[in-house]
């Protein structure tokens, strides 16, 4: 059965249960991402102080991959610097564009290597980054 | 007499076993439909022994390859009952097939009453379309100014002809709709839309993308104007696409393309046209592909489309019984099997009441069972949008499927209820 592969538990168990999910106040930014192929979508909010992520919250609708990938994400980047956080969403990208070739660096990743998986279904890549580009955005705009 | 475990034997594809020894359940054909030996021997043969152009090469082989290449055309005209080969243009699919019919309207070079567009004339189309059959009249609308209106389609996913009489009137120049729809499966009654175009003297066009492969369909006995198939889903290869029209029609309307084929002479400043069909297949046409077609027409005649079209009732009726027992699977489409073929679409919950992505449902069907449906909106995004979903997932019958995959289906639906429970 291939499917284990990309339905790690770690995805299954953060898509049943959501971490951070919900808008929160007070917030920096506030970005809307699609993904037109699916429907995907996700509204994501970030508060940043003196290069301190302080909250990460979101509101979405998809598929397991894309809502597990926006609870992982709030994980990481909470608590974090925006400059670290930045470290593994590259680090994130590079694995999600890597055909499934690419070697993940487990210290930088924690929890979000368990998406190396879906990095074998081109279909899918976009649904792990979702969140992840939002995040992205949003943090730009919050400078 | 049919027997689908001979005719699972024309498809090698169809004993491939997927790895991790999963043996393949292939429901997708409405995407694209699996090929029979018959055609692919026949392209192969084509293209060892007999390969050249066609119509402009005067020698052996092009003489061979315009005979294999015209022969698709009568066994193609036959098959869907045109009254003259002559209305049966080769195009790349239905997509340009529709194209070819929208861009004859509003044509400034078209002297033709009846494909003069402008402001205040209406095209009616309906909101089960594919894109190809709503994106061809949008563009129409906007080089013209003409208006653009539909049909809708109820709950159950039929179309809504309440408003007939209103939505086909005397601006209307023309109504495009598709014969079966390719999400929800439904049937359409042309007589009804077509008389009431008549009435107020629109033409008529048939998408029939999802109907020819399925069923027999007989262009002179739906008497419309104009219909569009593609042959990658009648078991037939890609690149090829069918356009019917009716003779003096297709007569008064432009060239489309202009190119090789299509001419009859060619001065600096101005040309002569081809008669049909030939005024349409501008350039080298998909030759090895249109005597594909050609072989595949033939085989499902040697079939039977009327035993094609009872397996697949039987199929569907089998289906929707056994999915419809499934708990918070939803059919997006018609319950019954009355007026509708096997193109079955649904949305799915798990046990607790919370959607499952149908991305996800089709990656599981896949990875753990090797059964390949597809998910989306299917190139009909209105429609999703109609029903207030982005995406349903949709199992799709032909005449090589047997109740035994449909049972591993729900097998497997039971399974991904469980994975995202």
């Amino acid at each position: 059965m291939i499917a284990e592969s990309m339905y790690q538990e770690l995805i299954l168990e953060h898509y049943k249960h959501p971490q951070g999910r919900g808008l929160r106040d007070p917030f920096d930014a506030e970005v809307h991402h699609v993904n037109p192929t699916c429907g995907d979508e996700i509204t994501l909010r970030v508060k940043v102080d003196e290069g301190k992520v302080l909250d990460v919250s979101y509101e979405g609708q998809g598929c397991s991959i894309s809502q597990a990938a926006a609870s992982v994400l709030h994980e990481l980047a909470t608590g974090s610097t925006v400059e670290e956080s930045l470290g593994v969403v590259d680090e994130f990208t590079r694995l999600m564009q890597g055909r499934g070739q690419v070697e993940a660096d487990e210290d930088v990743l924690g929890d979000a290597v368990a998406f190396a998986g879906v990095a074998k279904y081109p279909a899918r890549v976009k649904c792990a980054l979702l969140s992840w580009m939002a995040y992205k955005d949003a943090v730009v705009r919050s400078a | 007499m049919f027997d689908v475990d001979l005719i699972r034997k024309d498809f090698p594809v169809l004993s491939r076993e997927l790895s991790g020894g999963r043996p393949l359940v292939y429901l997708d054909s409405g995407n694209s439909s699996q090929k029979p030996l018959q055609v692919i021997d026949t392209m192969r043969d084509h293209l060892a022994h007999h390969y050249s152009n066609v119509g402009r090469a005067h020698h052996t082989l092009g003489a061979e390859s315009t005979a294999a290449y015209e022969d698709a055309r009568d066994l193609i005209a036959a098959f869907v009952g045109a009254p003259s080969r002559d209305e049966i243009i080769f195009t790349k699919n239905a997509s340009e097939a529709l194209n070819l019919v929208a861009y004859a309207f509003g044509n400034p070079i078209a002297t033709d009453e009846r494909f003069r567009v402008g402001p205040g004339d209406e095209i009616v189309i309906s909101e089960m379309e594919h894109h190809s059959n709503i994106v061809p009249w949008q563009l129409l609308a906007q080089r013209t100014g003409a208006t653009l209106r539909w049909f809708k389609v109820t709950d159950e996913g039929r179309l809504d002809l309440g408003d007939l009489d209103d939505l086909v009137n005397e601006r209307t120049k023309i109504v495009s709709i598709v014969h079966q729809s390719n999400v929800l499966g439904t049937i359409n009654s042309v007589s009804p839309i077509l008389a009431r175009a008549r009435e107020v003297g629109a033409l008529m066009m048939l998408d029939a993308s999802q109907s020819v492969p399925h069923m027999p369909v007989d262009v002179t006995e739906l008497d419309v104007d104009f219909v569009a198939f593609t042959g990658h889903k009648m078991v037939g290869p890609s690149g090829i696409g069918v356009l019917w029209g009716r003779r003096e029609l297709l007569e008064a309307m432009p060239p489309f393309l202009g190119g090789g084929e299509m001419i009859e002479a060619v001065w600096m400043d101005r040309s002569t046209y081809a008669p049909i069909p030939h005024k349409f297949e501008a350039g080298t046409p998909p030759i090895v592909e249109a005597i594909g077609l050609g072989a595949a027409v033939k085989y499902l005649t040697g079939i039977g489309m009327d035993d094609v079209k009872a397996h697949e009732k039987t199929l569907t009726e089998y289906a929707l019984g056994a999915l419809g027992e499934i708990p918070a699977l939803t059919f997006i489409g018609p319950r019954t099997a009355i007026s509708r073929g096997g193109t079955i679409s649904f949305t799915l919950k798990n046990l607790s009441g919370d959607d499952i992505h149908p991305h996800d449902v089709g990656q599981v069907l896949d990875d753990a069972f090797g059964i390949a449906v597809r998910v989306g909106h299917h190139c009909a995004r209105p429609l999703h949008l109609r029903f207030g979903i982005p995406a349903t997932t949709r199992a799709s019958l032909y005449l090589y499927n047997t109740t035994d995959e449909i049972d591993a289906l729900a097998r497997g639906l039971h399974h991904v209820q469980k994975v995202f429970g």
